[in-house]
């Protein structure tokens, strides 16, 4: 039995998620399945998750549309989220136009380094790991606080990136750039939640 | 078995070198990169990007899931009907709108006309659209795109069009088809143009696709890249004539990765509930019954304008080459 990973597609890069995870899964030589979906009942057949980037105003509206909050914060397997992802998994966020799923004990501000024309590319820290990682910050978001239950994984100036059991929540797009890292620590965490949940 | 979205197998990214880390230096930021640029696009990807002329409709296009929205002084209807020299807006009615929403801002700059897309970087619009709606500023050349932080989007009828935006900087391509006349026909010309050109190169070797790059006027690497990919390397939208919610699917289905909608909104005669449908209708672009859904009881669509008796100067697609 493989891992099925299902991206959420709504909304926002999701090709990209899809390409990073079919090369995350060969990569750690497992075997498994990455799909995209957009009706609510295809969550239960998720190991894993994907709420990609894209614009959260637009894919907050898409999920009540929907139906897809509480099939979201019913799911047990793990949620990968990056940006906008990010922005909808927390528990709360600075602008009142869009609702957290609260899913991770996060806060998160949107849209905090600018426009677009102060989005860039930066060295990110990850804890644990010395090599810094290449991260695309796009109109990005950032954790303004870290609740008990969560716990921050990267920095850059910031907090931007967290996890919290199988999930794991960040401000930036490693499926952009290639280096698959993130995914496969998400992939490795996944496997060890599974075993010891 | 890997399905992929809808039938794209690719990573747009591929072909963007990677920056060793190591030689990263944590305090060194990198802005307008063309990764930053192409992948701000990407971000669009499955949206609806709305003309607005003011606060209350960039408001009303955002309440409806706009994923961004384009400030213009009028939307291209009006234009046709103002005759005249058709300009960049008031950078006050940019910067309100900026204020309002939470959304990407786009802007639209004429052809050519690199002062007018210097203003709109430094009024913070996050996209650029260099535009055949405006009066071209340049018959010669394109702005180059590649000198600015922001990212632009271009218009484009046919593959070598499209290369040669790329190929000047361009990180997203949109169809020009025939803005402000709510006929969608040209949108469609352009759109199956581009796809069946591409997967004309797909069954091409390397000298053959030199020879076509010189008959179409377009760089070769762009249009090998096209090759392999199976598709353009950038995002692809649709725009121009796009009016209903069925016109926007039926784009969709065609193979782009979103919609702009100009006149084709806030020229209906319930603009709210038109924009709704709208993204409703890209979102569900394979399934008739909630396409069939959202269109009920919409109202009157725009009033549509007759393409073939245009005279030659208000026909904006062929404006630049």
């Amino acid at each position: 039995m493989g891992i099925n990973i299902g991206v959420c597609a709504l909304q926002g890069d999701v090709s990209e998620h899809i390409t990073a995870f079919e090369a995350a899964l060969s990569a750690s030589g497992q075997e498994g399945e990455v799909f995209s979906f957009r009706r609510a009942e295809d969550i239960s057949r998720c190991d894993a998750i994907v709420l990609p980037g894209g614009e959260s105003t637009t894919i907050s509206r898409l999920l009540h549309k929907n139906d897809m909050y509480g099939p979201l914060r019913a799911f047990r397997g793990g949620i990968f989220a990056t940006c906008a992802g990010m922005v909808l998994i927390g528990r709360e966020i600075d602008d009142p136009r869009i609702e957290p799923l609260g899913i991770m004990d996060i806060t998160v501000g949107r849209n905090a380094f600018g426009r677009q024309r102060d989005s860039c590319e930066m060295a990110v820290t990850i804890t644990g790991d010395e090599k810094p990682f290449c991260g695309y910050f796009i109109r990005a978001p950032v954790i303004i606080s870290v609740g008990p239950e969560a716990e921050p994984l990267c920095y850059a100036d910031h907090i931007v990136g967290a996890v919290q059991g199988p999930h794991m929540a960040l401000s930036f797009h490693p499926e952009l750039g290639g280096d698959l890292r993130l995914h496969l620590l998400f992939l490795e965490r996944l496997g060890a939640y599974k075993v010891a949940p | 078995m890997t399905q992929t979205f809808r039938g794209v197998p690719d990573h747009l990214f591929i072909a963007v070198p990677q920056q060793d880390v190591q030689t990263m230096k944590l305090e060194e930021l990198r802005f307008g990169t063309e990764l930053v640029k192409r992948g701000f696009a990407a971000m669009q990807k499955g949206g609806v990007i709305m003309d607005v002329v003011n606060a209350e409709q960039a408001a009303i296009a955002e309440e409806a899931g706009a994923v961004a929205v384009m400030a213009l002084e009028r939307v291209p209807a009006d234009i046709r009907k103002a005759g005249g020299v058709a300009r960049m807006a008031d950078p006050a009615k940019i910067a309100e709108i900026i204020e309002t929403v939470s959304i990407p801002v786009m802007g639209k700059a004429r052809i050519g006309h690199f002062v007018e897309a210097q203003v709109l970087e430094a009024l913070g619009v996050d996209m650029i659209d260099e535009s055949e709606v405006l009066t071209p500023a340049d018959p010669t050349y394109h702005i180059v795109k590649t000198a600015f932080t922001v990212p632009f989007v271009c218009g484009a009828r046919n593959l070598g069009e499209a290369c040669r935006r790329i190929n000047e900087g361009a990180a997203m391509i949109r169809t020009k088809g025939e803005a402000g006349t709510g006929n969608v026909v040209e949108a469609v010309r352009h759109m199956r143009a581009i796809t069946s050109e591409i997967h004309e190169l797909q069954g091409m070797n390397d000298i053959e696709i030199a020879a076509r790059a010189r008959f179409i006027e377009a760089p070769f690497e762009i249009m090998k890249d096209c090759a392999v990919r199976g598709r353009l390397p950038v995002v692809n939208f649709s725009a121009g004539g796009i009016a209903t919610p069925c016109d926007a699917a039926m784009m969709m289905q065609l193979g782009c990765d979103g919609v702009f909608v100009g006149s084709g909104i806030f020229k209906s005669e319930t603009p709210a509930e038109m924009a709704l449908a709208i993204v409703e209708a890209v979102n569900h672009y394979d399934d008739a019954s909630i396409i069939a859904d959202v269109s009920r009881g919409l109202g009157g669509a725009m009033p549509g304008l007759d393409i073939d008796t245009l005279p030659e100067d208000q026909v904006y697609r062929n404006r630049g080459h």
